[in-house]
């Protein structure tokens, strides 16, 4: 049951992924990726990590890409052309050199398998906002405090740099 | 598998009657909005329109889909399922009533119980706006895009002081469950005073009612549809079922609202008033009613009321009837007594969504915005601050 839903929900992530790339409008590349992070969040569910999960839906899906949508339907922003002239030459090159990435990365990835191990679905149990919030304010309090400061550094600079001069 | 079958007989239960309220609740909605201005409202279809809603199925059903010819088709089509399906799916995680045992089946009156239950109706909420917002765009109309893109920026900036607000009351009860939130607040003050979060956190209650109202879109907060400006704004152009699905998100958003402040903050089904007086009040109440009904039906004001208010006043009486065996039934009155409160206090705010429509005006847009983030989020910050400092300095 657990393999059922983890392959419905990796698979719609890949093809949204997937669909994000090929998409020429924007909207529909914004809600491909949301489509993406949505299904993560499932998937970070079936591993254990619930607040996880719900703080991805609520900090990507409902707050970053509401924002992202927004800009893109302030602007208007329509369908994106293919202004690139692709010859048979860089065709034909693309398909050989994709077979080759391609099985780079199987390559690496087979040599890797022995050493990791399987997931084990409902093993992890440290994913609670409990956990969550002892290990932030103990464990890795530093990184947590350097990262808001970050933030707020971002902030300020957007507010700077939007910031019309008087 | 019996999980299974109880799972989905509870999930049928929930989502009928969930249905049947928000057909009603638009029902109620314009009748009060009627008295209010001295109107009767409907009135032809049924005893005083009460087949309204009905009429109203049949026609969005049966009407034709006008799909206008320069829209998005996809994110057209998307639009009002996506708003209708996650103003529906939070629904999930609100309990009604505490574990009860019917025969051999124990089972506690809710859906699922997640250990993130808030979270979760959070991150729901917070995604729910891409139906309003796609809605708008895909329109490929003006008004329909500004009222989309007022809607985005107004959950936003009000999504900050409604979260500030949920967590003051989290801080208290040091859980994310609204099972556990609920258990925190049985019991009372002094023997008699119910240990509500909203009397301790009457400023956190006051700011997530004001930014509920907001996040609904609700006079007077409803910029995205403001008539006179945008036309319809955000569905200016739907039809048939697909404004009806925006129609229904709306009120579903409303029984969402209403029914998480009062698992946060009135204490989901406690009642007011300690165990044996408790009892007595859905039966006074509903004795109450059916008794001026009958009054009134004796002194009819319109000439059908001698028919129609007499039998609504025995319907009446028939339900005090049914809470009063209840008392010498275990397991009915254990129901029925949680749903009397958790109803009760999800009508009387839902009551006071409808009131608040019939009474105010319209914000302007610059004050919706200032409202929010000069008055509402500062007061939310506050609030939490103090909040915390109170935990911090009486846990151990």
């Amino acid at each position: 049951m657990t393999a059922l839903i983890f392959f419905i929900f990796a698979g719609i992530a890949v093809f949204c992924g997937i669909n994000l790339v090929v998409q020429t409008h924007p909207i529909a590349s914004a809600l491909s990726l949301i489509g993406v992070m949505g299904s993560l969040a499932i998937l970070y569910l079936q591993l254990g990590g619930e607040f996880i999960a719900a703080a991805q839906v609520i900090v990507y899906a409902g707050a970053i890409m509401v924002l992202f949508v927004f800009v893109i339907m302030l602007l208007n922003a329509g369908a994106e052309g293919t202004s690139l002239q692709v010859s048979r030459f860089t065709k034909y090159l693309g398909i050989v050199l994709l077979a080759a990435f391609l099985g780079l990365i199987s390559f690496i990835i087979q040599a890797m398998l022995p050493k990791t191990e399987g997931v084990v679905f409902g093993l992890f149990q440290g994913g609670t906002a409990l956990d969550v919030g002892r290990k932030l304010f103990t464990v890795y309090l530093l990184p947590f405090e350097v990262t808001s400061v970050l933030i707020l550094i971002a902030i300020v600079g957007a507010v700077v740099l939007a910031r019309k001069e008087v | 598998m019996n999980f299974l079958i109880l799972s989905l007989i509870k999930a049928a239960v929930v989502a009928f009657v969930l249905l049947t309220a928000l057909a009603y609740l638009q029902w109620i909605e314009r009748k009060v909005i009627a008295h209010i201005q001295l109107r009767v409202g409907p009135y032809r279809v049924g005893p005083h329109g009460l087949l309204q809603p009905l009429a109203d199925v049949v026609k969005l059903i049966t009407k034709e889909g006008v799909i206008p010819s320069h829209v998005n088709r996809v994110f057209y089509l998307m639009a009002p399922w996506v708003a209708v399906t996650l103003a529906l799916i939070s629904i999930a995680v609100i309990p009604f009533g505490p574990e009860i045992q019917v025969g051999p089946v124990k089972t506690w009156m809710q859906l699922t119980d997640l250990n993130i239950g808030i979270l979760f109706v959070l991150a729901v909420s917070s995604v729910g706006v891409y139906g309003v917002a796609l809605g708008g765009w895909a329109s490929n109309n003006k008004y329909a895009l500004l009222g989309g893109l007022r809607s985005s920026a107004q959950m936003i900036s009000y999504e900050l002081p409604l979260g500030l607000a949920v967590a003051a009351p989290l801080l208290l009860a040091n859980t994310l469950s609204f099972r556990k939130m609920v258990e925190y607040q049985t019991g009372y003050w002094l023997g008699f005073i119910p240990r509500w979060n909203a009397i301790p956190e009457i400023f956190g209650f006051l700011v997530f009612l004001i930014a509920g109202f907001a996040e609904t879109n609700r006079v007077p907060f409803d910029l995205p549809e403001a008539e006179n400006e945008l036309v319809a704004g955000f569905h200016t152009e739907y039809s048939s079922m697909k404004f009806a699905a925006f129609f229904m998100a709306e009120y579903a958003n409303m029984v969402t609202v209403t029914a998480v402040a009062t698992l946060l903050f009135l204490g989901g089904w406690t009642p007011l008033f300690p165990e044996p007086y408790s009892d007595a009040i859905p039966i006074l109440v509903f004795l109450f009613g059916g008794l001026i009904a009958i009054y009134h039906g004796l002194n009819p004001a319109r000439r059908k009321d001698k028919f129609t208010l007499p039998a609504a006043g025995l319907v009446f009486l028939g339900i005090a009837a049914i809470f009063g065996l209840s008392l010498f039934v275990p397991v009915l009155k254990a129901i029925l007594m949680a749903l009397f409160w958790f109803c009760g206090k999800i009508g009387i705010l839902l009551f006071l969504f409808i009131w608040v429509r019939g009474t105010l005006p319209r914000f302007r847009y610059d004050q919706l915005m200032r409202f929010a983030w000069i008055f509402l989020f500062p007061l939310s910050v506050l609030n939490l601050l103090v909040t915390s400092l109170v935990v911090a300095l009486t846990s151990k």
